[in-house]
């Protein structure tokens, strides 16, 4: 298991998760037969209504609410599968220290009879109550995520362990040539060496990913590039709280200029998601800022023409998180921007800068945002 | 009833020559449809509803426990024998041709009781649609109670005069027998003879068909509807040439093999030329008690036309008009008379056989305006609720039943009852009755059952007038519900309403629409409470089921994680059945 690492949020061992299991199941079982009432699960409320922006911290805390499954004839049979997932858990996951992913999940439930997952949401939804009823993220119950953490290129060398032996191997993700280091499903046990980078740049898309490692931008601008395609992976959020953490870098984000890019990606990116709220301590991003492309940047670059109007669901989405979100709450810098937008009526991708030639972005907007030294928090 | 039957220019004299009496024997020759004869198939069954309705009403009368046995056996391809036997009191050797070769003979038109046969057409008509379509005679046995022996006749009609011609006249030592047979129509037992009784056999050009209106089904609902009955039934048909068949069969419709010459099923019978093939069923009496004997009343004033008011006026044995409506009506006290006669301006002494036509006119409108008492009702003869049960239980396979016998109603003066009966049938055990079909409306008269012009009749309307979806059934727009479900209704009164003199269809009398709806209403209520019972139980043992299906999975959870024995993991089992059953499957 990782070893403790300054900083970082607890880390509970396989023991005490799997203790944690057993107390849990002995509350149920002394309901049914000592106390003789329906037997209950309580889980937090996973839900922007059940977070606070705990600003001191940086992430989004959870609040008290929590959801009671009392057995019920609605319930059995969803009672059941739990008590099934917890005693797999146990006894092959922690008791075993083995790991499985998602799917497997689903898979193994098929030896389970009539108590069988029939699609894989309904184990993945189970996975999410185990995890918020026990308070221990999943990864460290031995679930491990199938999609993969996000691209890594730039002066940093990872120290990891050769699952084996154990010894260490150290990567030099200046040495990978044209690809990229794929950060792993578990990061607890890396170590960092990040030499002269000056901050970690994270970026939305594949392809303008792929442009500034092809430039080698990150040598010019002294910066580890990560390449997160979409909302960022658990594990990659974490790669990223560790690696920054570690080595006391400040962290840029930038996304295509649209309420997805500000309030889904860049938002969970630095302090969780309401889904996830029971965890979010582990993966978030405080230090994190946004470097663009906002809509002041529309104007500012000249990009009017290379814009695209609102869908309904942008409108949508950015008025809810206007109304709902506690970090656009908190903070006016972002409600002027999502206001600004909505006033704008349009949205802008990261590619757009393509407008003012295929490098403008490298050679020009990047350096100059960097320049100014001013970003939306 | 003389009809012209005139030329184009004629004179008055010429005319004259050619107008002459037509007896009504001719005229129903030419009108036969109206007597229910126009198809060979169906007067294949009016003459079996005929005799049996006279069977019954005889045995009913005699206070005997009716046992009848109905015989068809096709003696050409378009040619029936019917023959129809019962335990009844008999006839004397006098009455036999006037009853079997003469219209409109018999003991049931002139008075007001509640009887099957009514007009003392049907019997005689049979005969006669059989003497016009085989020339054949009407052959006729019948031992009354203490005869030294049975009288054998053969009569025919004489159409022209509506009088009987006697063919033969002999003395028989003949008892009317009946041969019991089991379900699978295999002769049950010894034959049962009876020490009194008729038996009548008519051959006709007919056609034997299965399906709704056939004897088959007749004859089931006759056992329905007359719980004291017992019926024996049985059919003798040709199979064509070439083709093999099989023998002894069963009619009961659900495992009946009647149309077996469509079987091409080889067997030992498989011989060239012609076979006959025999099935039988034996219908038994659900119960021995008789229906009550009912009453004959005298008529009512408001259920009287104003012509035959005035037939009753002539013929009346009173001296006084007054006197006459006291006594030849029922409900008349003698104030009242007296105020008919006041308010209709007429001398309560004038002689009633000299009241002029306006003055009848004008005591009719008076009769319709004075208030009088309703008729007396007890003059009826129900089925009876439990007799409703008894005879649909011993021949439907359903789940629920239940009767309604309204109380008595009166219609334009003649009194009547509605009784309702409802099944809610297995449907994969009732042959025809499904959750998608419509119901199954079985139609009665005086326990006639009626099966043709459903359409046309009261008793359907009222069903479909009923909103059958407030009680669990769907229903088209303006039609029969659907489901499983058969539906007797019975009509009992002194005298029915029927369409027409083919006795097929009631008519639609705002009272007897109403006591219909009411009826049904009722077992319409009884089935919504027994469907709501049964869905609950339905449903409680689905969710018994399905809590059992998933709580020993959460029973080996908590074993596998707390590493319990069998008998914590039992414990845990027995301990939430008990919890989950109490709370979510009350019934």
């Amino acid at each position: 298991m990782a070893k403790a690492i300054p900083n970082a949020p607890e880390v509970i061992s396989k023991k005490a998760a799997a203790n944690k299991i057993v107390t849990v199941a002995g509350e149920i079982h002394e309901d049914i037969v000592k106390k003789h009432r329906k037997p209950e699960m309580v889980f937090p409320i996973r839900s922007l209504q059940n977070v606070r922006y705990d600003v001191k911290r940086g992430h989004f805390e959870i609040l008290g609410k929590t959801a009671t499954r009392t057995l019920s004839y609605n319930t059995v049979k969803t009672f059941a599968q739990s008590m099934r997932l917890l005693a797999t858990t146990k006894n092959d996951l922690l008791d075993k220290d083995d790991i499985a992913g998602k799917r497997e999940v689903y898979y193994n439930s098929k030896s389970w009879g009539e108590c069988r997952f029939d699609e894989q949401p309904e184990s993945d939804t189970l996975l999410d109550d185990i995890e918020a009823m026990l308070a221990i993220n999943r990864e460290q119950l031995g679930y491990i995520p199938e999609e993969r953490g996000g691209d890594v290129t730039g002066p940093l060398v990872v120290v990891d362990q050769d699952p084996g032996t154990g010894k260490d191997i150290r990567i030099d993700c200046t040495k990978l040539g044209t690809g990229a280091w794929s950060i792993p499903s578990r990061v607890e046990h890396l170590r960092f060496d990040a030499g002269k980078a000056r901050f970690i740049l994270v970026i939305e898309t594949a392809s303008l990913f792929q442009r500034l490692v092809h430039h080698r931008y990150y040598e010019k601008a002294h910066c580890i590039l990560i390449s997160m395609s979409g909302v960022p992976t658990r594990a990659c959020r974490r790669f990223i709280r560790r690696l920054a953490d570690d080595q006391k870098l400040p962290v840029l984000a930038f996304t295509d200029g649209d309420p997805y890019g500000y309030c889904n990606i860049y938002r969970t990116l630095k302090v969780g998601s309401g889904q996830a709220a029971h965890i979010n301590r582990f993966f978030c991003v405080p230090q994190a800022h946004y470097l663009g492309v906002t809509p002041q940047d529309i104007a500012d670059y000249d990009l009017e023409d290379a814009t695209h109007p609102l869908e309904e669901a942008d409108i949508k989405r950015a008025k809810d998180a206007l109304k709902n979100d506690p970090f656009i709450q908190h903070h006016k810098e972002w409600q002027q921007a999502l206001e600004h937008m909505l006033k704008l009526g349009v949205r802008v991708e990261q590619q757009a800068f393509a407008k003012h030639g295929l490098n403008f972005v490298l050679d020009t907007y990047l350096p100059d945002k960097l320049k100014k030294n001013k970003f939306l928090p | 009833m003389a009809k012209r039957n005139g030329g184009a220019p004629a004179t008055a004299e010429s005319m004259a020559s050619k107008q002459r009496e037509i007896a009504v024997s001719e005229f129903f020759l030419k009108n036969r449809h109206l007597l229910g004869f126009d198809s060979p198939r169906r007067a294949l069954l009016t003459a079996v509803k005929e005799a049996v309705d006279n069977s019954l009403d005889a045995c009913e009368e005699a206070g005997v426990l009716p046992e009848i046995a109905v015989e068809l056996e096709q003696i050409a391809e378009t040619r029936f024998r019917v023959t129809v036997t019962d335990n009844g009191p008999g006839i004397v050797r006098n009455q036999i041709p006037k009853i079997f070769a003469k219209l409109l003979y018999g003991s049931k038109f002139h008075r007001l009781r509640m009887s099957r046969g009514q007009q003392g057409i049907g019997i005689s008509a049979a005969g006669m649609y059989g003497q016009l379509t085989t020339g054949s005679a009407t052959r006729i046995l019948s031992r009354i109670k203490h005869a030294k022996c049975a009288h054998a006749l053969a009569v025919q009609i004489d159409t022209r005069q509506n009088k009987p011609a006697i063919l033969s006249d002999t003395e028989q030592d003949w008892f009317p027998t009946f041969q019991p047979v089991n379900a699978e129509g295999q002769p049950d037992g010894e034959p049962q003879p009876s020490k009194h009784g008729t038996s009548v056999s008519i051959e006709m050009e007919a056609a034997y068909q299965r399906g709704k209106q056939s004897v088959d089904e007749f004859v089931k609902q006759c056992a329905i509807v007359n719980p004291h009955l017992t019926l024996h039934y049985s059919l003798k048909l040709q199979s064509k040439p070439e083709t093999g068949n099989r023998g002894g069969g069963n009619l009961k419709p659900e495992t009946g093999n009647l149309k077996a010459e469509a079987e091409p099923k080889p067997s030992e019978f498989q011989v060239s030329g012609l076979k006959s093939q025999v099935s039988a069923v034996t219908y038994h009496r659900a119960v021995k008690a008789m229906p009550k004997i009912p009453d004959e009343i005298l008529p009512h004033p408001h259920g009287v036309e104003l012509g035959m008011l005035m037939q009753m006026l002539k013929d009346t044995e009173s001296r006084t008009v007054r006197s006459a409506l006291a006594g030849d009506f029922s409900r008349v006290s003698a104030q009242a008379a007296l105020d008919i006669c006041t308010r209709a301006g007429i001398e309560p002494k004038t002689n009633p056989t000299r009241i002029a036509h306006h003055e009848s006119e004008a005591l009719y409108k008076a009769i319709q305006e004075t208030k009088l008492m309703r008729p007396p009702t007890d003059c009826l003869s129900p089925i009876g609720e439990a007799q409703i049960l008894a005879g649909l239980q011993k021949e439907l396979k359903a789940d629920f039943f239940t009767a309604v016998t309204r109380e008595p109603a009166v219609y334009r003066g003649n009194p009547f009852q509605i009784e309702i009966g409802l099944a809610y049938a297995r449907p994969q055990e009732n042959e025809g009755l499904g959750s998608e079909e419509p119901v199954r409306v079985m139609r009665f008269a005086n326990r006639v059952p009626l099966l043709y012009q459903p359409g046309a009749c009261a008793m359907t309307k009222g069903v479909i007038g009923v909103n059958w979806k407030s009680y669990g059934l769907s229903q088209p727009k303006d039609a029969l519900p659907l489901g499983p479900v058969v539906i007797l209704v019975h009509m009992a009164s002194v005298w029915v309403p029927f369409t027409s003199e083919s006795k097929d269809a009631i008519a639609g009398y705002g009272e007897i629409i109403d006591e219909l709806t009411l009826g049904l209403q009722e077992c319409g209520r009884r089935l919504s409470v027994f469907l709501h019972k049964r869905h609950r139980e339905l449903e409680a043992a689905r969710k018994r089921s399905y809590i059992e299906l998933y709580i020993p999975h959460l029973a080996l959870g908590l074993k596998d994680i707390l590493k319990l024995n069998n008998k914590e993991e039992d414990k845990i089992v027995g301990n939430l059945k008990k919890m989950l059953e109490k709370t979510h499957l009350d019934l």
